[in-house]
């Protein structure tokens, strides 16, 4: 099958292509050169007009696993006014803030994104994680293992171990739970509050182990790195939402000594202690810090207004919000040695003094950070906002008069605590794609998607050009996976199943000697039972996982 | 009968019960030339029983004549063709066949319901209403050091709970585990034998009647909240000694309270769980505790796990109305039946043969294990491969943070529930 995309304006940032008019030919789920004349077209689409990108991927979003389903299940309320019912292509579901996993990948998919990645998975949880996301429809998709207040890590750290020991069980880990990166939450928080400690700065020692945030956050930035794994360590940093937490911020990014590291819904994390309220935004602070640590990559995290839930590993800092719960309500877990979620539903109002400040923080980062390959679109679904709001948060980085609008509709205290309406920078084409594709892909470490080079897979998006952004990103005309359409109008047509990516770095399996005695003695699975396999993913006729390259692994860099 | 050559002789290890709601999976098996499958440790009957059961030459029966699949599916189809409001009830399955479920009932406006349903509905509607914090059993393994469990003995229910998670020899936070504290509150003629530490220490007991734990409940929670109580016994139990659990709870570093629904059984029960809730809340105020609800036999943290992604729901829930609508009052396996409200019953039971659908007058087609006898042969009953024994699957534990692969051990001949389910499903779309 042999399929040509005729005239459509591109903007493919991994080839520094910025709005040039040309074709692109798919054969067989992959992007070609131009064929011989000789050969036939099978399919041709007129795109003459048309805005033409790769398929927008997410690169944190929080769609399977346990707390996800959790939240799916405590929020009835949320699903009953946002129903479907059965179409010729998608079966019925519902979900706004919670969507159910069909719903997942139906409205991704007729958004143009044809990737997601669960920032959050806890390996004790793996399995779930991947067996809800195998029923997400059409993306592919992978997840970000959680380590850092496991304790089996904090022993080795305790135990001082070699550096090259951790790397080999940050890789096992990856292996074990099918993960394509590795993430820290609360690094050591959520495992010192199980030992009741109610909050960790960055120099704090958990009671028991006497390890710092500081040393778990320098031993992983560094397995990661060594490990050759594309995606830095994905870091979502000590006291989330806590006023003045920009010092944690700023310090965290100055602790990680120079090695690559992804600061995730820094928005959360960029507070001051300023005004009559004790609270303010560090965002000029932390985009300052961003552009000057060239190491140092961020996703945003924006709050929208409305109602939404926030699903997180940090039990600490949930235990802590969840009397700001709305509805009244909040599940809470210790899990399994590993890790621990929270999960509190969140209702963001524009006359709220804090919501809008927070609002207008994520906006100030977005404007302020001058490189579009190092920030990114998100709104940590489903905790700032759920991802159906993109195309409006796009308007918003896009349209300074629209973006006026709406500061001049939020509580008038905190319009006059922001720097927000004297910024002018509205964002291209350009950098969206960078931002949503090919800065998305490569800091994943997809080598082969969020581009429109000859090989890539032919995962494609088109949309009419529209001053009105918001609907512009709302209904592409056309969404491709793999070479297949499976969104017309911004309805999907065909529902296929993406694959799941994953990386396999090399590492020595003596570990597993040591790794087996723990499980028998403190564990209530085996650790045979711990490892997910390829298989599991794939039975059930589920889609694939594919193995990303790693660069390699690099010998001790000190 | 012989088996694959896939299936060689082996010994087996790292398997669980896939109908055990622990999940514990250091059960070792042997596996013979011919196939046979005999447990070699630990000793559990409940384990033995289920991986030696004998090999089934059942087939499908049509009104308990015996009949091919083919046929057995084509009357299945007729009876879904004429139904206006199909039940899948049972769900004793994996998440394989909690997939195939949750895919017919959404092709034929069918509501789902799970046999252990008013056990776990109890929790679902806490979780539901204020939510919890609740723990998993490695955390309970390695910390607790104050156990409170709330009218039952657990053992009835899970046997190797205090084997495995309280009284293991090694603990990574626990010194010495047989100075755990264990107290039943509730309940009458407990067997509290299981909670007695390894060094001979014996655990509190402070027994009432069972329907009368929702007031000593509520008045623990006034306690631990510094709440003056003026009765001088609730139901029986002194003030003093709840006065003295209260203490004991806010001295602990980590108690955990540990309930089930099913022995929960007195009208409401959603609402003491909801004070036990309560009582965990308050306690995490200054130190640390956790609740720990324990379920999960015949797959009922599956099913409404898999239902909740695939949906947005738990089970009690429906596409009659061609999008998923959840009502665990309205959508009750026997209040339905009861109410002639569905046209078709379709039970679905993997795992235990004894669990046979509720005695009713619709056509009924029976998907199951094997060695289901039946006093009223149903309309068409089509026994189905065993997940974890005789085909591969995963299963939700008792805390639902944790899943199980399982495992294909022995030959079979039967389909699985997902072959069945999707064959009346294509058979539906091309009639």
């Amino acid at each position: 099958m042999l399929i040509k995309l005729t005239g459509g304006r591109v903007y493919d940032p991994a080839h520094q292509i910025d709005g040039k008019v040309m074709d692109i030919f798919v054969r067989d789920g992959r992007i070609v050169d131009r064929p011989n004349d000789h050969e036939s077209i099978d399919q041709e689409y007129d795109l003459r007009g048309k805005v033409v990108m790769a398929g927008a991927i997410d690169m944190h979003t929080h769609i399977g696993g346990g707390k996800v389903n959790i939240a799916r299940l405590m929020l009835p309320e949320d699903h009953r006014s946002s129903a479907t019912t059965h179409t010729d292509a998608c079966r019925a579901g519902c979900g706004h803030a919670a969507p159910s996993t069909l719903n997942t990948g139906y409205r991704y998919a007729e958004m143009g994104y044809t990737a997601g990645f669960e920032p959050a998975l806890s390996p004790v949880n793996a399995r779930q994680s991947h067996l809800e996301m195998c029923d997400i429809p059409i993306l592919d998709k992978g997840g970000y293992a959680m380590i850092g207040s496991d304790d089996y890590f904090l022993r080795m750290l305790a135990a001082k171990k070699d550096q090259n020991a951790i790397n080999d069980y940050v890789a096992w880990i990856l292996h074990a739970s099918q993960a394509i990166g590795i993430k820290v939450v609360n690094p050591g928080g959520i495992n010192a509050f199980k030992f009741n400690q109610r909050a960790l700065n960055l120099d704090e020692q958990n009671v028991h182990y006497q390890v710092t945030p500081r040393e778990v956050l320098q031993s992983l930035t560094r397995a990661v790195y060594e490990l050759g794994i594309a995606h830095p360590l994905h870091v979502h940093g000590n006291n989330l939402g806590v006023p003045g937490n920009v010092e944690t911020t700023l310090k965290t990014m100055g602790a990680v000594e120079g090695y690559p590291v992804h600061l995730t819904h820094i928005q959360f994390h960029s507070y001051g202690t300023e005004g009559d309220r004790k609270f303010s935004s560090g965002a000029a602070a932390v985009a300052e810090a961003l552009n000057k640590h060239k190491n140092v990559s961020a996703d945003v995290g924006q709050i929208l207004f409305g109602q939404t839930v926030t699903a997180s590993g940090d039990t600490m800092r949930q235990f802590a919000n969840s009397g700001h719960a709305s509805p009244n309500k909040a599940v809470l877990m210790d899990i399994e040695c590993d890790s621990g979620c929270g999960v509190v539903p969140f209702k963001y109002k524009d006359q709220n003094f804090v919501n809008a400040l927070q609002w207008a923080i994520g906006l100030e980062i977005f404007l302020l950070t001058e490189d579009p390959w190092r920030i990114f679109l998100t709104t940590d679904h489903p905790n700032g906002a759920p991802f159906t709001s993109y195309p409006h948060l796009i308007r918003l980085l896009m349209d300074k008069s629209f973006r006026s609008d709406m500061f001049t509709k939020l509580n008038l205290d905190a319009q006059a605590m922001s720097t927000l309406n004297s910024i002018e920078r509205e964002y291209s084409l350009y950098e969206i794609a960078i931002m949503t594709r090919a800065g998305a892909a490569k800091l994943v470490g997809l080598h082969d998607r969020g581009h429109l080079g000859v090989g890539g897979a032919a995962d494609i998006t088109v949309y009419t050009d529209n001053p009105d952004r918001e609907a512009m990103f709302s209904k592409p005309d056309y969404v491709f996976k793999d070479g297949e359409l499976v969104v017309r109008n911004g309805e999907v047509v065909k529902v296929t199943w993406g694959s799941t990516h994953t990386v396999k770095p090399d590492f020595d399996r003596s570990i597993e000697k040591d790794l087996k005695q723990y499980f028998d003695r403190y564990h209530t699975m085996n650790m045979e039972n711990y490892k997910v396999n390829a298989n599991e993913l794939e039975d059930d006729g589920r889609g694939k996982v594919i193995v990303q390259e790693c660069k390699g692994r690099r010998e001790k860099t000190a | 009968m012989t088996q694959s050559p896939h299936f060689p002789a082996a010994s087996l290890e790292a398997v669980a019960h896939p109908a055990d709601g622990l999940l514990s999976d250091d059960l070792k098996l042997d596996r013979d030339a011919d196939g046979n499958l005999a447990l070699t440790s630990p000793p559990c009957p409940k384990s033995k029983a289920f991986f030696e059961q004998p090999r089934s030459n059942a087939t499908p029966a049509i009104q308990g004549q015996a009949s091919t699949l083919d046929a057995a599916i084509a009357k299945a189809t007729e009876i879904f063709r004429a139904a206006r409001h199909p039940l899948l009830g049972g769900l004793a399955t994996d998440v394989y066949g909690m997939r195939a479920v949750m895919n017919l009932a959404e092709s034929t406006g069918a509501t789902i319901d799970h046999m252990n349903s008013k056990s776990s509905m109890k929790n679902i509607l806490v979780m539901q209403n204020s939510g919890w914090f609740v723990t998993t059993l490695s955390e309970v393994k390695n910390r607790v050091d104050l156990l409170l469990v709330i009218g039952t003995d657990i053992v009835s229910y899970f046997p190797r709970f205090f084997e495995r998670v309280i009284w293991n020899q090694e603990a990574m936070f626990t010194e010495n585990t047989a100075e755990r504290e264990i107290v039943y509150l509730g309940g009458r003629n407990l067997d509290t034998s299981a909670g007695v530490s390894p060094n001979g220490k014996q655990p509190d007991v402070l027994p009432c009647d069972l329907d009368r734990v929702p007031e000593v409940l509520a008045a623990l929670r006034a306690l631990v909240a510094g709440k003056p109580l003026k009765a001088d016994d609730v139901a029986g139990i002194s003030r003093t000694s709840l006065e003295k659990l209260a203490e004991r709870l806010k001295a602990a570093e980590y108690s955990v309270i540990a309930w089930t629904g099913s022995a929960l059984d007195f009208p409401h029960a959603e609402l003491s769980i909801q004070n036990i809730v309560g009582v965990v809340q308050e306690l995490n105020k200054t130190t640390r505790s956790a609740g720990l609800p324990l379920s999960g036999n015949d797959g009922d943290v599956t099913a409404y796990n898999v239902s909740t992604w695939i949906s947005g729901y738990p089970f009690r829930n429906s596409y009659r109305r061609g999008y998923p609508d959840y009502d665990p009052y309205h959508y009750d396996t026997n209040r339905l039946l009861a109410e002639g409200e569905v046209d078709a019953l379709v039970w679905i039971n993997s795992f235990n043969p004894e669990r046979l659908p509720p005695k009713h007058q619709v056509p009924t087609i029976v998907i199951g294990h094997p060695s289901m006898q039946f006093e009223q042969a149903p309309d068409v009953f089509i026994p189905i491969a065993i997940p974890g024994l005789e085909a591969n699957g995963a299963q939700f534990r008792s805390d639902s943070s944790v899943t199980l692969p399982l495992r294909k051990l022995r030959e079979t001949k039967l389909p699985t529930l997902s072959d069945v389910l999707s064959g009346i499903e294509s058979a539906l779309k091309t009639a």
